[in-house]
């Protein structure tokens, strides 16, 4: 898809946490490119291995996880996975930053938010600490924070959420990093900051000429900042596409589960759709298929064949059988979504 | 300005500008007691910094050991005198120099150890931590004045030095089970693997990003070990093997009169009103510190 080689390759990720339930096998043989200044979406529910991936990239996985040996994640000509502490710390805030979900939790309480937003220049630039203080302050008001100058001499507590969202954004592109990850930037804010604060990162990667990896289960999120999307379930890719192939023609059931249980405007519903039973436990993949038991459309091959990435379009790849017996999709044996309520065990 | 946020009324109310302690001491503060218990704290410390120019007489002199004897409190000798005729006022005076001069510095000590142990076995985790806290188990199953009686009965004459070194190297143990505790507590927080995602080094989040956080704690502690020190240093120096004479410490003037203490009440009155006078604000305040950051 991109003629230059990728900024981020991701070859074979496997991500497993040694747990004493087994070992979760959370990223399963995650493969995956970002070109430069390409936004890519990763969507799928709590669970399926979106934020491990995340956190793989940035090498932030904690004991009992590790990043399997074999695994590959290849930026700028190297590879994180095999990188010294020195040489990942050089990378992390640097040329690859990140954005946490939880504005308030991701902020040291005691320190004021220029000081934190100063700190990423004070260790990879090595300025001086009023000099650190100056560009944080040039970075906050990029962010369209007002009155940056004052709101920098501030506490975490004394903003707002959508304010403190901002913060972490400034932090983030402090070094104007070449791939931003977000993992659910704008989960934990009030649907009205939602929009403004994705309008803003899609902004400043445009000044900035950043990529972006957005981590997110809103497919509304996705629709509207990234130009790839890949559907990830039970710690495997299970469809890719560029966004308006995904939404014209989702070709996985379980994408195509995500789109039904999206709430619309203007329908009336009193309930909401959603995809019957819930993500297996790593520690447990299903043999076959791993969506198979909550899939409308599955017979005997999936239970026996673990199903590999066909080619269903151009750039659209999708982890399901479907793809060689397409005639299917006409005779599934239960509704792809119910009711939420309703929804047998 | 891209994406402009809409502010409500509440968030454009200009807010004070203050630092979590500041904002700490003002909610401590708030009540009466605390005020009262700082106020007098403050004019204790402030006798032991003016002891020189405040104390009527030599604490060490012994004007004339006949005559001047353990005279009891008058207008000459508001305190009275003591055995060897000196000054019991003069000498309380010194000894609120010296009591808080030993529970602050070997409070320090204790501090600068617990926190660094605490912090280290917090933050290592696994089988470091696992073997510093079993070793803290064993200090901790020594009752502390029997390992300091131990100490000063082997070393007699030591020097105020070494006496406030022997308080804090026996007084860390508490507190850096309590810092372990907490930095075991923070280190999962996401700031802190936000900071590590921004490419901190391992030393400077637990210098820059978790240990201010637990400043709170470590003062709490810190104040109740000043007045826990200083109950201990008088303990030793009533026993005789604390602060060397002519020195003057609240335990030692005590013990200068101990052989009579109904006849010479003067000479355990006065050293231990002031005792007791620190010993409480210090606890009062302690406790104020501890609801300020619990209320947070």
């Amino acid at each position: 898809m991109t003629p230059l080689p990728p900024l981020l390759s991701i070859r074979d990720l496997r991500t497993y946490f040694y747990t004493e339930a087994g070992v979760a096998r959370a990223a399963d043989g995650v493969s995956f490119d970002i070109g430069a200044g390409e936004t890519v979406g990763i969507v799928g529910e709590s669970g399926c291995g979106k934020s491990v991936t995340a956190l793989s990239i940035l090498r932030l996985i904690q004991p009992p996880g590790r990043i399997e040996p074999g695994s590959r994640i290849e930026f700028e000509g190297r590879d994180i996975v095999t990188l010294g502490d020195e040489e990942i710390r050089d990378i992390r805030g640097n040329r690859i930053s990140m954005i946490f979900q939880e504005p308030m939790s991701a902020l040291n309480p005691v320190f004021t938010v220029g000081d934190q937003v100063a700190e990423v220049a004070r260790v990879h630039a090595g300025m001086s600490k009023r000099d650190a203080w100056d560009r944080a302050v040039e970075m906050l008001a990029l962010t369209g924070i007002p009155d940056a100058q004052e709101r920098a001499k501030q506490y975490p507590h004394q903003l707002s959420g959508g304010m403190r969202q901002r913060v972490l954004i400034a932090m983030a592109l402090m070094m104007k990093p070449a791939l931003v990850i977000a993992d659910e930037p704008t989960t934990a804010l009030d649907v009205t900051i939602q929009a403004q604060i994705l309008e803003l990162l899609v902004d400043l990667q445009k000044k900035i000429g950043t990529s972006i990896l957005m981590i997110t289960h809103d497919l509304g999120v996705i629709a509207e900042t990234t130009s790839r999307v890949i559907v990830m379930y039970a710690g495997e890719i299970v469809e890719q596409a560029a966004v308006d192939e995904l939404f014209a023609r989702p070709h996985h059931p379980y994408t195509e589960g995500l789109m039904h249980s999206m709430p619309h405007i203007g329908h009336d519903q009193e309930r909401l759709n959603v995809i019957p039973g819930t993500v297996p436990a790593p520690t447990e993949w299903p043999k076959g298929c791993r969506f198979r038991e909550r899939c409308p459309y599955s017979w005997d091959l999936c239970e026996r064949e673990h199903p590999p990435l066909y080619q269903v379009g151009a750039g659209h790849v999708s982890r399901c059988h479907l793809a060689i017996e397409p005639e299917r999709r006409n005779s599934p044996h239960a509704p792809l979504v119910v009711e939420e309520g309703v929804a047998a065990a | 300005m891209p994406g402009q946020i809409q502010e409500s009324a509440l968030t454009r109310i200009p807010r004070p500008r203050e630092s979590a302690f500041a904002l700490g001491l003002r909610r401590i503060l708030r009540a009466p007691s605390s005020r009262v218990a700082l106020a007098i704290l403050a004019t204790i410390v402030l006798i032991g910094l003016l002891a020189p120019f405040i104390a009527p007489y030599d604490p060490a002199a012994q004007p004339d050991v006949v005559a001047l004897k353990s005279l009891a409190p008058s207008l000459a000798h508001p305190f009275g005198t003591d055995p060897y005729s000196r000054d019991v006022l003069s000498r309380v005076i010194y000894g609120a120099r010296l009591s808080l001069a030993i529970g602050l510095l070997s409070t320090l000590v204790s501090l600068t150890l617990g926190v660094a142990y605490g912090a280290i076995a917090g933050y290592a985790g696994g089988v470091a931590d696992a073997f510093m806290m079993r070793v803290l188990d064993a200090f901790l199953a020594i009752p502390r004045l029997l390992l300091l009686l131990g100490i000063l009965v082997a070393w007699p004459q030591l020097s105020i030095g070494a006496l406030i070194l022997f308080l804090g190297l026996t007084g860390w143990f508490g507190l850096s089970r309590i810092v372990r505790g907490q930095v075991l507590a923070l280190k999962h927080a996401e700031f802190v693997t936000a900071a590590q995602a921004l490419g901190a080094s391992r030393r400077r989040i637990l210098v820059r990003h978790l240990l201010p956080n637990l400043i709170s704690p470590i003062v709490v502690a810190a104040t109740v070990g000043v007045a826990h020190v200083i109950v201990l240093e008088a303990g030793l120096s009533y026993l005789g093997i604390g602060v060397p004479q002519p020195l003057a410490s609240w335990g030692n003037i005590i013990q200068d009169g101990a052989d009579q203490v109904a006849a010479l009440w003067w000479m355990s009155l006065f050293p231990g009103l002031f005792m007791v006078l620190t010993v409480m604000t210090l606890n009062i305040l302690g406790e104020a510190l501890r609801d300020a950051h619990d209320r947070r």
